[in-house]
């Protein structure tokens, strides 16, 4: 089995050691343009919220697999995992708020044991929920194998990974035999309406690079991925959204190992695009870590940067209106959403 | 001049290639960057018609933007592959089908 960076005690587990790197690693790293210079030129920073319409909760790293480019650094080794007490801050918050829109990630958040509960809980508030699946999940145990028609019977819209419309691209990143149990829960989750135009059971792909390189064009690569799953294999769905991949975490890990750092940073900053800046995701998401404290973002998260110390820190002391209000929190990592098209946990952002 | 006639870094230099004479320049660019579009070819055809090419013309620039290019307009490795081929192909085709010429002229020249 794969061990996380955490496990094994490795460097860039460390998150001030991640953006040291970032910042200082080379000298040609040292001389790029900083993330908050770019901002300053075009008049947004201090980057404020446009409102919190996206409450994406964590609910924990651990995973059934070890992804060559999580920036989680999930596992089926990591023991971090949000517990009920915390899920009943998030539903306290979500009560006394006008978000719309409840996004659970993890790790497998199929993974967490209070999961089904919760998503009922946040059901029976009328809250649209989004559900980060790695689908091969849910060829597993009997319990995540029935998840699909608990998925239907709660209208939760299921965005699930799949990096590659081919068997060798997708196991090189997410390991043997992924593709395959991955389009057997594609199947299954057709099968009983998902991604079909005459339900409302909305399934959504989120396409990630499988090295690096940027995603190209999000329409184009949709078109694709749709002709070729459906000549294939008889697959639907609704929208593919593709993701640049951070350079923090396992894929920064990638990155140094095959001597691309340098060359990826510099392909990110030279694609900086003020509208995709504008449009980061940050912007309108919260994020809420397994332990309930709050972040600008799942990448800031994994990088141990809280929200703002003028900002409530804890889910359980949540008030939207100082979050509201708050200075969003960067480092280099940042050019990762918005070179391009902008990237966010919907895809593109212009 | 550098050690080598080919540098990679040199690649990201093909924007400046105007310092000698911008008007030029300025017109081959919009017509390069007009030909990328999407278009009834879509974006990756492109690029991996490109990359057939590069391998035909034997650029070491255009390999590296166009095996980039491909990857990220959504190519596999084996459209990759094939895109290379069919360029082998035609290369080598081109080669023999003047075989026939050969075989002319030395039909002409035979009793």
């Amino acid at each position: 089995m794969i061990k996380s960076l955490k496990t094994i005690s490795h460097d860039l587990s460390d998150p001030a050691y991640q953006l040291d790197v970032l910042n200082n690693y080379s000298e040609s790293l040292r001389q790029q343009p900083k993330f908050k210079e770019k901002l300053e030129e075009i008049d947004l920073f201090p980057l404020r919220p446009t409102g919190i319409e996206i409450f994406q909760i964590n609910v924990g790293y651990m995973c059934n697999m070890t992804c060559k480019h999580c920036h989680v650094d999930a596992g089926p080794d990591r023991d971090e995992v949000m517990t009920k007490e915390t899920l009943e801050h998030c539903l306290e918050a979500l009560r006394h708020s006008d978000i719309k829109t409840v996004d659970l990630t993890g790790g497998a958040p199929e993974m967490n044991p209070h999961f089904r509960w919760f998503v009922e809980q946040v059901s029976a508030l009328g809250k649209n929920i989004i559900v980060r699946s790695n689908l091969t999940i849910l060829t597993t145990a009997p319990k995540y194998q029935e998840l699909p028609e608990f998925f239907a019977e709660h209208g939760v819209e299921v965005t699930c990974s799949l990096p590659f419309y081919n068997k060798s691209r997708t196991d090189r990143q997410r390991g043997e035999g992924t593709y395959d149990r991955s389009i057997e829960a594609l199947k299954k989750l057709n099968k009983i309406g998902y991604g079909k135009e005459d339900t409302e059971l909305e399934l959504n792909l989120v396409y990630n690079p499988t090295g690096a390189f940027l995603p190209g064009g999000q329409e184009s690569l949709e078109k694709e991925f749709k002709r070729q799953l459906d000549r294939k294999h008889g697959i639907v769905f609704n929208n593919l959204f593709t993701i640049t991949n951070l350079p923090i975490s396992r894929f920064l890990n990638f990155l140094l190992e095959s001597g691309n750092l340098e060359e990826y940073m510099d392909r990110l900053i030279t694609a900086f695009n003020p509208a995709a800046a504008k449009g980061v995701m940050c912007r309108d998401t919260i994020s809420v870590g397994w332990d309930g404290t709050l972040y600008d973002c799942d990448f800031n998260q994994m990088l141990e940067m809280p929200v703002e110390e003028e900002s409530p820190q804890h889910i359980s002391e949540w008030n939207e209106e100082r979050l509201n209000d708050r200075e969003i929190k960067i480092n280099q990592h940042c050019f990762g959403c918005t070179a391009g098209a902008g990237s966010s946990c919907g895809g593109t952002t212009t | 001049m550098s050690d080598s006639y080919y540098n990679p870094k040199d690649l990201k230099k093909f924007e400046d290639v105007g310092e000698f004479g911008p008007e030029l320049a300025e017109k081959f660019f919009d017509y390069y960057g007009a030909v990328f579009e999407e278009g009834a070819l879509s974006a990756r055809e492109k690029a991996l018609i490109a990359l057939a090419v590069s391998h035909t013309v034997q650029c070491p620039y255009c390999i590296d933007a166009y095996t980039t290019e491909s990857l990220e307009k959504g190519a596999s490795e084996e459209q990759m592959m094939e895109a290379v081929h069919v360029a082998s192909a035609i290369r080598g085709g081109s080669s023999l089908v003047h075989g026939v010429q050969m075989m002319n002229k030395t039909k002409d020249l035979s009793m």
